[in-house]
């Protein structure tokens, strides 16, 4: 096939601002965010505790702050409460499972020492949630910990100290791999 | 605390009242079903001259509503009767023109949508299923409440299939640029209890996207008005509603949610349990004649539904005779990938005992497991299956049986 070269080289200027378009089109919508304005929603705090804030709390002051605001649902020292059982084992005790009925419902069977901190700080008390202070965050985390044997009663908690607590059942789940695509041969039950 | 105090009994007030009154606030049905009397199920031949009507349970921390599966056909389910299962005692009030769906963390533009963005957006419109983690699962087959409906309603009724339209989420993700280290999203929602689930990043450049409509009409409360994620084939927790945040990471969070609700050790692993289930397996349930009804003798039309989440469904099977014989069921289209699928089996009854099951495969050839596969796989004796107090289990999607006696009455067999 011929092809004059006269035809082609308009042809080429036309053909590339759609190529542009294709690859990468302005829809001309959203508006940019600053690091300020993420620092002001962003709370969601990782497996590491890396967006973990300034604060501290000890078990002592997480037991003031649990009688206040959490016994009323989650029963006195989080026990035989009206929702989630909070706490097995016992100080100086942890619990190392099994975690077939309620025992899973506390922070004994979470894989992360950041995750009790993360829901309680965004969702708890379920009346007002958001509504604690980092400190008291880190001291009703400090206060869980203890009464489920997985910190000692003096320990501080802060963005330093949680990240590196032992968690009782950290090697209790079994990743999935491969993420995705999901392996076809892979049986739905696996 | 006194406000604490006051607010849960407003709660429980409150519920015990919509429960009551067959939710008549929120129902679009008249007429019929809406007093407390007639809010015990349906007996047999109740599906004529009967409203459909979702089950419905609350506690304190906890709003299911069930879809009558029993009571409509074809595939679509009407907005009013989707499933819903709601982590906190209230329904978010969003005002949609103040609502604004954030993209940050791992990229390039940390970028804010308003409503009016996303639906300048390229659009799509698709059939798909979404169903709760927990659906089918062996400890709600036990459940005696009246208010939950007939039992194929409230044992798989938490499983719903809707025409949703939206933006795909890789539009917004590629408008704010992915850095090449990122793996993983967090997404959080807008309502009390700020749902969280993580997604892995290859899935939401897929086929993810964000749902404003369902069935043509914009979402509704129930469903997260203004959007929702819509995560096709995988389990309901991903689906997050109110979505409000989604923030870009290099690894799965676990959140709360994640971590606690929808993992459940199993005996096969050690006591340990599945990190993220994902994709829902090749499932099917017979919707009529099922559970609380009544058989009649001669010409019998089976019907239920049949979905995978790992694409189109190729064939369902069915047996009348617990599962020693199977014969093809018939297809009904429209079949969409990731979505009820619609099945039918003409049949006489002779009077004689029965145990109707179906039997799904998917387009992956991947067949629908019996109990007793499920339960070698999961070292779970079938024994205590059986028991009053069974072991939890999700991503439950073994075979439904039910039970035909010779008087006629239908009567869940999974465990019996």
């Amino acid at each position: 096939m011929r092809c004059s070269l006269k035809l082609l080289v308009p042809a080429m200027i036309l053909a590339a601002p759609l190529a542009a378009l294709a690859a990468a089109p302005n829809y001309n919508v959203g508006t940019p965010l600053s690091q300020q304005e993420i620092q002001g929603f962003d709370r969601i705090i990782g497996p590491e505790g890396k967006e973990l804030p300034p604060g501290r709390g000890t078990s002592k002051e997480g037991a003031e702050i649990f009688a206040k605001r959490c016994e009323v649902c989650h029963g006195k020292n989080g026990q035989n409460g009206i929702v989630r059982r909070l706490v097995v084992g016992s100080p100086g005790k942890p619990y190392r499972g099994n975690f077939y009925g309620s025992e899973a419902n506390g922070p004994s069977y979470y894989p992360y020492p950041t995750i009790a901190w993360d829901y309680i700080n965004r969702a708890m008390p379920a009346s007002n949630p958001g509504s604690l202070k980092p400190d008291e965050v880190y001291a009703l985390v400090a206060f869980l910990y203890y009464q489920n044997g997985i910190i000692n009663e003096n320990d501080v908690m802060d963005a330093k100290t949680l990240p590196k607590v032992e968690m009782p059942n950290k090697n209790g789940f079994v990743p999935a791999k491969p993420v995705y695509p999901i392996d076809p041969k892979q049986p739905s039950w696996y | 605390m006194d406000s604490n105090g006051s607010g849960r009994r407003r709660f429980l007030k409150q519920t015990a009242a919509m429960a009551g009154a067959g939710l008549a606030g929120s129902a679009v049905w008249s007429g019929k079903g809406q007093s407390a009397e007639t809010q015990a199920p349906p007996q047999a031949g109740h599906v004529h001259n009967e409203p459909p009507r979702r089950g419905a349970r609350y506690t304190i921390d906890h709003m299911t509503h069930y879809t009558p599966l029993q009571d409509y056909a074809g595939i679509i389910t009407p907005a009013s009767l989707h499933f819903m299962q709601q982590h906190s005692s209230e329904l978010p009030e969003i005002d949609a023109d103040q609502h604004r769906l954030t993209v940050h963390g791992m990229v390039d533009r940390p970028l804010s949508f308003s409503m009016d963005d996303l639906k300048r957006l390229p659009s799509v419109s698709r059939v798909h299923f979404v169903e709760c983690h927990a659906n089918s699962s062996p400890g709600i087959h036990d459940a005696d409440d009246p208010n939950m409906g007939l039992p194929v309603q409230f044992i798989h009724g938490m499983a719903s299939c809707s025409e949703w339209s939206g933006v795909p989420l890789s539009v917004l993700l590629n408008m704010a640029g992915v850095q090449k280290e990122a793996s993983w999203l967090v997404s959080e929602g807008g309502d009390a209890g700020k749902f969280t689930h993580t997604l892995p990043l290859a899935k939401a450049m897929d086929d993810v996207f964000v749902a404003y409509n369902q069935n043509g009409e914009p979402l509704r409360r129930e469903q997260g008005y203004p959007i929702r994620l819509l995560v096709p084939g995988w389990e309901g927790p991903f689906n997050v509603k109110y979505l409000k945040h989604i923030k870009v990471v290099d690894q799965p969070y676990m959140t709360w949610n994640e971590s606690m609700n929808h993992s459940v050790p199993r005996p096969d692993l050690g006591g340990k349990s599945r990190w993220y289930h994902f994709q829902w397996g090749p499932k099917s349930v017979i919707t009529r004649p099922s559970a609380g009804m009544e058989m009649r003798r001669g010409y019998v039309q089976i019907t239920g539904l049949a979905w995978s989440g790992a694409g189109m469904v190729k064939k369902v099977d069915i047996s009348i005779d617990g599962g020693r014989n199977w014969k093809e069921a018939k297809l009904q289209g429209p079949i969409h990938s990731k979505a009820h699928t619609r099945f039918t089996f003409d049949w006489a009854w002779d009077g004689q005992e029965a145990e109707l099951q179906s039997r799904c495969t998917d387009e992956t050839g991947d067949i629908q497991p019996s109990l007793a596969e499920l339960s070698k796989h999961w070292d779970t004796p079938l024994e205590e299956w059986r028991k009053a107090n069974k072991p939890r289990a999700i991503h439950f999607n073994a075979i439904q049986p039910w039970k035909v006696a010779r008087d006629g009455r239908i009567t869940d067999a999974m465990f019996s």
